[in-house]
């Protein structure tokens, strides 16, 4: 190492030691220009970040597919097709080729969009209704309450995600429990936020935590400010850019989970049109036709990472520690 | 030490018990007739509907089920699938599988994890370094089902390396499938490494140790590896539990007889003893790598004390 950057590492050391502020110690009490600083630090911080601009523009595309898939096929209906040219290869004209039923497959692959980002995002937003509000009363009330809520997430973290979805997917059809009973996109979502709340639910309760003994959540009290007053105007908030950050790197997650229960045979059943539905049929033909399987696990794969990209961007911007 | 380890066993047992009721109730409650799904189109005899019914207690309330079900699991007995086969032949026939494949993916882990996060670690914003950011953020994006089928033309068909399926060439066959199982904890262990590393590699003790003219090699073996490690080790020793439950996919893409196909084969046919059965010890696993972990904290970094 040359001296030059050891002085260097040693300044970064100094500026490192003296930003105690927003994240890394949220007792802090957190005034408007503060919080606008956090954020407008991030900014900065993303804009600078290449991985947020290459996640975002894949998220943005497949955010423009999913709401008018019929642009993207090129106006090929993907439902359209002719037995002659099953498992025909990728050509000029019919860009990922065919699939065994003839059909055009960019049509079909680019149509999955839809139910995918659907999915996803409903899930994580009932992760993040159930993750908020069972934390922050975990958190907030603390004791026996805290005791229990935390148990019961506890027995939820014990079963790996897709299990138990399988599990719930599979009894759901049979049950007279509306939208679970769907077998449509509803019923997925649902079942992978009721097995995936877990995290978003100790990301709050140890934020909340973390900040309701300071003085500024005192005064509030003192001033006669009612305990959900408490929590959604002063406690909450410093709860945001974790979540935050959780929230974006979770829908990625989710659709991956999607996409694998629907392979499995519990997930969106045909006639729906969905990636992991392509893929399970595609697998048959891996040896003849690699295309099938291909071009909706690199579509979905490229998805995932958008989300994964502006979720890992996103908390390098939010964490001062990491700043120098 | 003790009464923490005594406190953590009992806080076990409710989150123990509470999974397994969850997976039976969710097994059991079903409306659905299980003796029909077991005739399918052949006619039941009501002589036999009554025995089965009477054998699997399918008319008591589900608190009883359950209760009947654990008063049997403490006396060792699983119970019988419909077919009359005890589940734990099931599972003593599956586990050793999905024990080999969680071995060699715990192998993969430890070893190219730790290495590419050193390496990363030590020399930060190098080629190499940015080389393991972006490559662990590419892996930890490609679904799981993704991977397994990549790994499966690849290697498998174009290049002939590794059989794609099935457990014929013994060891052999399982190091495919455990690469793909291995991948995101893989990943994973790349970035704790290279963060923890780096951390410590600013730490007051590092710097002594260069002070006091140590040579390079002995200050990144002896004093930074030793204790950057320790949350590596422990997220390692975590993962024996995940992955022991978390092979359902890569079992079967891959063709594996273990626990995790052996559980999704039960789901799809409902059979609700071995889905049980084995669920519960997927949760055992987990819980009790778990409480290893926590414990192996503490005797491996005296700073944590937990009494």
């Amino acid at each position: 190492m040359t001296d030059q950057q050891q002085q260097l590492d040693l300044r970064k050391d100094e500026v490192e030691a003296g930003t105690t502020t927003g994240l890394a110690s949220p007792s802090v009490d957190v005034t408007d220009s503060r919080q606008n600083s956090l954020w407008s630090d991030a900014w900065r911080s993303l804009k600078r970040n290449p991985l947020f601009w290459l996640g975002a523009t894949f998220g943005i595309v497949f955010l423009l597919i999913a709401i008018a898939p019929q642009v993207f096929a090129r106006g090929v209906d993907p439902r359209a097709c002719d037995l002659a040219n099953s498992k025909a290869t990728p050509s000029a004209d019919h860009w990922f080729g065919y699939d065994v039923q003839g059909c055009d497959y960019l049509a079909n692959v680019v149509y999955g969009a839809r139910n995918s980002l659907i999915i996803g995002i409903f899930a994580v937003l009932v992760v993040l209704l159930l993750g908020v509000v069972v934390g922050a009363i975990a958190g907030f009330y603390g004791g026996f309450t805290d005791g229990l809520l935390s148990r019961i997430a506890d027995i939820f973290y014990a079963l790996p995600l897709i299990l138990g979805a399988l599990v719930l997917l599979r009894v759901g059809p049979e049950t007279s429990i509306p939208i679970l009973n769907s077998r449509g996109p509803g019923a997925v979502a649902l079942a992978l936020a009721l097995f995936g709340w877990m995290t978003a639910m100790r990301l709050v309760r140890s934020q909340v935590i973390a900040v309701k003994s300071s003085d500024y959540v005192a005064a509030a009290r003192a001033m006669g400010a009612s305990d959900i007053r408490i929590l959604v105007r002063h406690i909450l908030p410093n709860a945001v850019a974790p979540v935050l950050v959780y929230t974006t790197i979770t829908i990625g997650v989710l659709i991956a989970a999607e996409a694998t229960l629907t392979y499995l045979g519990v997930g969106l059943q045909r006639p729906a049109i969905s990636w992991g539905l392509q893929i399970e049929a595609g697998q048959d033909s891996i040896r003849s036709a690699p295309h099938l399987v291909l071009f909706p696990s690199l579509i979905l794969t490229m998805t995932v990472m958008a989300f994964v990209m502006m979720g890992d961007a996103l908390r390098d911007a939010l964490d001062p520690r990491q700043r120098s | 030490m003790g009464r923490y380890v005594a406190r953590r066993l009992l806080l076990t047992i409710p989150v123990l018990l509470g999974a397994s009721f969850l997976i039976f109730a969710m097994v059991y409650a079903l409306p659905g007739n299980p003796i029909r799904a077991l005739a399918g189109d052949r006619p039941v005899s009501p002589a036999v509907v009554e025995v089965l019914t009477e054998r699997f207690h399918l008319n008591d309330p589900l608190w009883v089920q359950y209760w009947e079900y654990l008063k049997n699991l403490f006396s060792g007995d699983l119970g019988t699938d419909f077919r009359g086969r005890p589940v734990i032949d099931t599972i003593e026939r599956t586990l050793p599988v999905t024990i080999k494949l969680t071995a060699v993916a715990i192998v993969f882990e430890a070893i190219i994890g730790i290495i590419a996060g050193v390496l990363a670690g030590i020399r930060r914003n190098s080629f190499f370094d940015n080389l393991v950011l972006v490559s662990t953020t590419v892996i930890v994006s490609i679904p799981i089902l993704v991977l397994a089928f990549i790994a499966q033309l690849a290697l498998g068909l174009k290049l002939g390396w590794f059989p794609i399926a099935g457990t014929r060439e013994g060891l052999y066959s399982y190091i495919l499938p455990g690469l793909v199982l291995a991948s995101g904890s893989l990943a994973y262990v790349a970035r704790l490494t290279r963060t923890s590393i780096a951390e410590n590699m600013r730490a007051d003790y590092v710097r002594t140790a260069r002070a006091k003219g140590l040579p390079n090699r002995t200050v990144i073996v002896r004093h930074t590896l030793r204790n950057s490690l320790i949350p590596v080790v422990t997220f390692i020793g975590a993962d024996i539990g995940s992955l022991l439950g978390g092979a359902i996919v890569t079992e079967t893409v891959f063709n594996l007889p273990g626990i995790g196909r052996e559980v999704f084969d039960s789901v799809r046919s409902q059979e609700g003893a071995v889905v049980v059965g084995i669920v519960t010890l997927m949760v055992f696993f987990f819980i009790f790598f778990n409480l290893v972990v926590d414990v192996l904290y503490a005797v491996l970094d005296p700073r944590i004390r937990y009494d």
